[in-house]
């Protein structure tokens, strides 16, 4: 109890003492309370604790409504009363509706305290403003993030007090404490639930109800025959195939694949029974210069009587043919080789080396799905809410998050490596080819093709190798689903993310986008604001009419893409990017997972200094242009001066492009 | 008869000898005539011994294959000299050290040799039996391998038994080639000349009394200056000159010698300062401990808190070991082992535990940094000996408040403030004469501070005028025997040397060169890299430093106060003062008033609050700065530590692409700022002070484009380029399936019911 003299008495400028003073505290004084703390159900430690926070939540709230925080909100609401109405206001995106609001709730914050505000919940989101302080304090959390909502209730001094913990996927769990005796309350928790699992509750997804317009047309951004035809094809040995173009031939690719010209219709049918879910090796890039592709598919049925199908094997040496340095074809399968073996004995498997004429088969050793859901949630505790000092790198070490990262990264080195200097044709698999190969593939071709590294080129990229050809967004992340225990989830995308952040921590200067854009894209895998990653295939998106209901993450994006540029860009332009594999050059992207820590937040913006210097420049620049109008205007004579202009011709305050 | 040696091995137009061909394959081709081979000699420098047709192996393979060459030994350093003709982008390598090249090793440069077997060669071991291979791990982290199986058994064992006698044995301080060196040079004239030199460049070398009355007014300090130490009559101990509390008495100067003296190190802006002293030892009177508080606590309010270093950090002791085990994770002799060591590097990184004592030094400094600036109280830092972690952690709290000392000749200043004026025993701590007697007391404790600065600067890189790449340097530089900066234990130490080694015995001290005349290392263009182009020069408005400092500091008096109340600041009169004296005669110092419970290695909450507070403030590179200190905060120097290691550089990458970006806009910039002054006229909008200083490096990185670069830039050339990128060799085996649980690893992908079966 001495706590609250302290805190709420002393200074009322602070009403958030950290609450990790302040548990061992509330825990011994109140025996009675303990008791029912222990009959609920979660045995956990964290839930112990987590009761704790909600006692001391209500103990403290029943000691500061008295004295002076009342007193100090009144002057506030004098102070500045029209800011304060400004402030009650919830935000709203076009489309988006208040659903609930519930007064006087606390929030648990594990960095400044406690806080009580308002929480409103809308079709979009949850959101929570308290003006007990000097700044208003907001928390802002999409629904489409939250993967689970847990609620429990404490007595505690008579009172029945309620939690509520919002687990999210991207890394956080705010945890909400409010009284039950309030008849408003419970209905915002239901609502809650409804508007965030909307799937389960019967209620369509919020990107279907988004109604900003914007000027850019996101769905424009990827045509899969101008990027093909950027590639180079059709060729003499590759053409663009319409077969599947009512997704009959297989319903989890793209209507348009690139097949080998050469290939007859009877013997695609025969490639296609023998491969998993019927995702036949069809090409993802091809090098400009060699010839050399990368192919994608899944594992062949091979099955535990290595059987074998003439027409696949003639369809590899095909695609082998096509490039005319190299007489070897490399096979990557991604997946441990152990497990590889056990998919053969389930009638899956890889390709035999003895039946597959100069082929190589490499396995790239990447763990599963499931290993990597494993490791994401084991950072989770690494990172939130507090971090440990001392043993940092021991904590994030046993995740063994960067590890995988780094057999990630190493696999696409070496397929890049491979096409760059083996001049050989890959064909990347796991077992059903949109996961681990998605990635495989994405991140080689970011090595191996500059323009992918562009801003526009990025978002051709997932829409190619991760929208289109169907990694199950819908399942991996589980959008508006109740089922949070779903092992289809995984976080593949966000590794992959994070693979690229790691590529453009080692070349500052290669990538156009920049950290927020790549922050952006995960904010908006999870939020359903937009429908570009919703639904787990083409298929599924053309039935939905993702294109025409929703708005693209792109129309967003590139509609202000000075805020995703990277001020440092120069294009490398037909460099290939090694990036170092090694755990040494990696590390915890701390600008996402450890991003609500207000300690680990920068003060100045990232590079701001550098887009200072630029604008000074193109103030400079405006000056000189200025200038020399006049000067030409009013005596031609002095035009001399005017070829030392010549240098470059970079305008505005954007960055500039330059070549190397 | 020098440049005579010299120019011979710059002659020799044979034709290059064979590189990268097997140890097999040479040994039929064997050339006895062969003549020897010499580096460029420096002046004073003398061969002792040398050998011809060493194989120097490469360092990025196992394939035992190397270069030949010629390996001498002078009273300099470890040098070989490869038979192969330098290739032209070698003898174009930007950041050349005019002392040593890149197959040299400074003789104190060497950390450890290593014979067959990787059995650790210690001095006074060796008979007549030589290794045929060594390996040489450097203290700037190179790592050489030689092959003594090709020379002649004679030459073999002398250069071996040479190497091992002058890098490893005893020696006396005058062996240091410094001595042969700068009697023998031509070094920029005169002492008088040097000094004026280095007058004119500003670095403040603190070793006269005007220099230290200058820096006491600059922050207008307000004690006393002494100079009564001048010739060390007082204490060879004390620096030649030094600035204590007003209160200070002549007697106590002459009586305690050192022990216990409160030394002024800087005064806040509020007037209070911060002060660092030798411990007293316990069986002292009482009233000395009391009479020096008191004397600290007159300087401003009657307020004092101590901080007693040795109680709350690591000893000099427990820094070695924790150093000697993290370079081990650097100085690798193979890829097998770099990628063998790369599994483990998140865990060994914690086990040596070196980044935490760095976060510890850091955090002790904020913590004094908040009695400063928050409290407005005079603080005592003390250590036993007061020279080691108190230069530490003075400069570091110097550094965080005031801005002068983020810019390249302020930080200069501050080292020779604090650290050779200081009395840190920079001889005694790196050991370079290997004295039985003071292995004990070798300690990397200046590496330890420019780790702490390189902290800060990473987390506010615009606030400091100087680069990384100076840092390293600076860190390199200890270990090149040539700079009087680093060569001594103290002031009195180093003046009796340098005046009993002068040839003109009775005129002035010999002439030797300091760090900071960099143009006996670099020439002006590598120079260049020494500055950080993103570095925001203080706004031209406000010239005065206390201008700027004034709201700066009635903003922060409104934080949050901190558990600990600062004492009464009035009304401490001689009462109080008595019951003080009381108090002190009972306990010891530190365990007095207001210490923080820095007990906990764990951030402690005040400082926590104090830099959350400080975070919501906007962000002022003019002003106070303070580290973050959470764990993914204190991270690897990279460049320091990674720069030698042919398997983790980028190329193309690595921040110096970021670099060479700035620069070209900085090099634009300038040419339009040149523009407009041919025009007659100046921007007329005066620019938020965010103008960056521009520089010439600009030219010279854009100059080589940034693709060519790798991360280890400036320090290793990409002559070795290849578009081959490093592809883990222990991938396969390496597999951590340790950490996965078993059935996670076994399952399928597709946990639903249509999963393949």
């Amino acid at each position: 109890m001495e706590k609250h003299s302290v805190g709420g008495g002393d200074s009322p400028a602070l009403p958030g003492v950290p609450n990790r003073n302040n548990q061992p505290r509330t825990l011994a004084n109140s025996g009675s309370t303990q008791a029912s703390v222990e009959t609920l159900d979660s045995p956990t430690g964290s839930h112990v604790e987590w009761c704790k926070q909600l006692i001391a939540a209500t103990i403290s709230s029943q000691i500061s409504s008295i004295t002076p925080d009342t007193a100090s909100r009144d002057f506030k609401a004098l102070r500045d009363g029209t800011k304060q109405v400004q402030m009650d206001e919830v935000p709203l995106v076009p489309g988006e509706t208040v659903k609930a609001v519930a007064k006087d709730v606390m929030y648990i914050c594990p960095f400044t305290g406690l806080v009580t505000g308002t929480l409103t919940s809308t079709d979009y989101k949850l959101y929570f403003v308290s003006l007990e302080r000097d700044t208003p304090f907001i928390l802002d959390v999409n629904l489409g993030a939250i993967s689970r909502l847990e609620t429990i209730s404490v007595q505690s001094h008579g009172e029945n007090t309620q939690g509520m913990e919002i687990v999210c996927k991207d890394m956080r769990s705010p945890r909400f404490a409010y009284k039950k005796e309030d008849a408003s309350q419970p209905e915002i928790v239901e609502v809650l639930t409804k508007h965030t699992f909307p799937l389960s509750n019967g209620l369509p997804l919020f990107a279907f109800l988004y109604k900003e317009k914007f000027l850019v047309d996101g769905w424009k951004v990827y045509d899969p025959i101008s990027e093909y035809k950027r590639q180079g094809l059709p060729n003499e040995s590759w053409a663009i195939s319409k077969m599947n173009s009512s997704y009959e031939v297989c319903d989890t690719y793209p209507a348009l694949l690139v097949i080998p010209t050469s290939i007859k219709d009877d013997d695609l049918k025969r490639v296609v029974a023998f491969r998993a879910r019927h995702r036949i090796p069809v090409l993802s890039w091809i090098h400009p210069e060699s010839q050399a592709t990368i192919v994608r598919s899944s594992q062949p049925l091979v099955g535990p009587s290595d059987r074998r199908c003439k027409e696949d094997e003639r369809y590899l040496q095909t695609i082998m043919d096509a490039n005319a340095q190299s007489h070897k074809l490399t096979i990557f399968d991604a997946r441990q080789s152990s497990v590889a073996d056990n998919n053969k004995a389930k009638d899956g498997g890889y390709e035999s080396e003895s039946f597959y004429p100069n082929v190589e088969l490499n396995f790239l050793e990447i763990p599963n799905i499931h290993v990597m859901r494993e490791s994401l949630r084991k950072l989770k505790e690494v990172v939130y809410p507090s971090t440990d000092e001392a043993h940092w790198h021991s904590a994030v070490d046993q995740t063994h998050w960067l590890e995988y990262m780094r057999v990630l990264l190493a696999g696409a080195v070496r397929i890049a490596d491979k096409l760059e200097s083996g001049k050989t044709s890959v064909v990347v698999h796991c077992s059903d080819g949109w996961d681990r190969t998605a990635q495989l593939t994405s991140l080689a071709m970011l090595m191996l093709d500059s323009h992918y590294r562009t801003l526009r080129g990025f978002q051709v990229l997932l829409e190619k190798e991760w929208i289109s050809f169907g990694h199950k967004f819908a399942a991996r992340v589980g959008h508006g689903d109740e089922n949070h225990a779903n092992s289809e989830r995984s976080p593949l995308f966000i590794q992959f993310i994070d693979c690229v952040w790691q590529m453009t921590r080692q070349f500052p200067a290669a990538f156009e986008f920049n950290e927020l854009f790549l922050i952006t894209i995960l904010d908006h895998l999870y939020s359903c604001l937009f429908g570009t990653f919703l639904y787990n295939s083409e298929q599924e998106r053309v039935v939905n009419e993702v294109q025409t209901k929703t708005v693209s993450l792109w129309s967003y994006i590139n509609s202000q893409p000075e805020d995703f540029t990277n001020p440092f860009y120069v294009d490398y332009e037909h460099h290939v990017l090694y990036p170092l594999a090694s755990v040494r050059h990696l590390e915890l992207w701390t600008g996402y997972y450890v991003r609500w820590n207000p300690r680990m937040r920068p003060q100045m913006p990232v590079h701001q200094n550098l887009k200072e210097l630029l604008f000074l420049k193109a103030e400079l620049q405006r000056k000189v242009e200025e200038l020399q109008r006049e000067a030409s205007s009013s005596h031609g004579s002095l035009s001399s001066s005017s070829e030392h202009t010549s240098s470059p011709s970079h305008s505005g305050g954007t960055p500039l492009h330059t070549t190397v | 008869m020098l440049s005579s040696l010299g120019s011979v091995g710059g002659k020799s137009a044979k034709p290059s000898f064979v590189s990268y061909v097997t140890p097999e394959e040479i040994k039929s081709e064997k050339e006895p005539s062969r003549k020897e081979k010499h580096p460029d000699l420096l002046p004073g420098e003398v061969v002792f011994c040398s050998a011809s047709t060493v194989l120097k192996y490469t360092q990025d393979d196992l394939s035992q294959r190397g270069v030949f060459g010629a390996l001498l030994c002078t009273n300099f350093r470890v040098s070989f000299v490869s038979d192969e003709a330098p290739t032209e982008e070698m003898v174009r390598t930007l950041f050349k050290n005019k002392l040593y090249g890149e197959n040299d090793i400074p003789l104190s440069c060497v950390d450890n040799i290593y014979g067959d077997k990787r059995k650790l060669i210690t001095g006074g071991l060796v008979k007549n039996k030589y290794p045929s291979k060594i390996i040489i791990h450097c203290k700037d982290l190179r790592v050489f391998q030689f092959s003594l199986s090709f020379s002649k058994e004679e030459d073999a064992k002398k250069i071996f038994q040479g190497i091992v006698h002058h890098c490893l044995e005893p020696k006396s301080l005058r062996c240091l080639f410094a001595f042969s060196y700068c009697e023998n040079t031509s070094y920029p004239g005169s002492y008088s000349y040097c000094r004026e030199h280095l007058r004119k460049k500003q670095t403040v070398m603190f070793d006269s009394v005007e220099d230290w009355t200058q820096d006491m007014k600059r922050t207008k300090g307000n004690c006393r200056v002494v100079s009564e130490n001048s010739n060390f009559e007082l204490s060879p101990k004390l620096p030649q000159y030094f600035i204590v509390p007003t209160n200070v008495s002549d007697e106590d100067l002459t009586k305690y010698q050192g022990k216990g003296l409160p030394m002024w190190c800087w005064s806040h802006h509020s007037g209070c300062a911060l002060f660092k002293t030798a411990s007293i030892p316990l069986v002292q009177e009482d009233n000395v401990c009391c009479r020096m508080l008191t004397a600290v606590a007159h300087n401003h309010l009657y307020s004092v808190k101590t901080e007693d270093l040795s109680d709350t950090l690591p000893t000099v002791q427990d820094i070695l070991l924790s150093y000697n085990k993290f370079k081990q994770f650097f100085l690798i002799d193979n890829t097998t082992e770099f990628w063998m060591s790369d599994m483990k590097w998140f865990s060994s990184l914690d086990n040596c535990g070196w980044l935490d004592i760095i976060r510890q030094c850091l955090q002790k400094a904020v913590e004094v940094v908040e009695s400063l600036e928050k409290e407005n109280t005079n603080v005592l830092i003390m250590e036993e000996g007061g020279s080691d972690l108190c230069c530490v952690v003075s400069s570091l709290v110097q550094l965080m408040l005031d801005p002068y000392y983020r810019t390249l000749l302020g930080f200069q200043s501050l080292v020779q403030k604090e650290w050779v004026a200081g009395g840190h025993a920079f001889l005694d701590r790196s050991n370079h004469l290997h004295l039985k007697d003071k292995v004990e007391s070798q300690s990397p404790v200046f590496l330890l501070f420019l780790e702490c600065v390189w902290q800060l600067q990473q987390q506010h890189g615009p606030a400091f005028q100087f680069s990384e790449t100076y840092l390293t340097v600076l860190s390199d530089s200890v270990h090149v025997p040539v700079f009087t900066t680093f060569l001594f234990n103290n002031d009195s130490h180093r003046d009796s040397l340098l005046r009993a080694e002068s040839p003109h015995t009775q005129r002035s001290p010999l002439n030797c060169p300091t760090v900071w005349d960099w143009s006996v290392q670099f020439d002006c263009k590598a120079q260049d890299l020494f500055t950080n182009p993103l570095y925001t020069e203080k706004p031209k408005q406000d010239t005065s430093v206390r201008k700027s400092y004034r709201p700066r500091h009635l903003r922060q008096l409104s934080l949050p106060s901190s558990a600990f109340k600062t004492p009464p600041k009035k009304g401490f009169f001689k009462d109080e003062a008595d019951n003080l004296k009381k108090i002190l005669g009972v306990k010891r110092l530190s365990r007095w008033m207001l210490s923080p419970s820095s007990d906990s290695p764990q951030t402690s909450s005040s400082v926590r609050e104090f830099y959350e507070a400080w975070q919501t403030k906007p962000l002022d590179y003019h002003g106070l700065l303070l580290p973050c200190l959470d764990g993914p905060s204190i991270r690897v120097w990279m460049q320091r530590y990674l720069r030698w290691i042919h398997d983790v550089q980028i190329l193309g990458g690595g921040p110096v692409a970021m670099l060479s970006k700035v620069s070209e806009i900085l090099g634009e910039v300038q040419e339009l700022q040149r523009q407009l002054d041919r025009h007659g006229c100046t921007l007329t909008s005066n620019h938020k002070g965010a103008r960056p200083r521009a520089k010439t490096a600009a030219a010279v990185i854009a100059a080589r484009s940034s693709v060519r670069l790798s991360s280890s830039f400036p320090f290793v050339t990409s002559r070795n380029w290849s578009f081959k990128p490093a592809i883990p060799t222990s991938l396969l085996q390496s597999l951590m399936v340790t950490g996965i649980p078993g059935n996670l690893a076994d399952r399928e992908d597709d946990g639903g019911p249509e999963s393949l079966v």
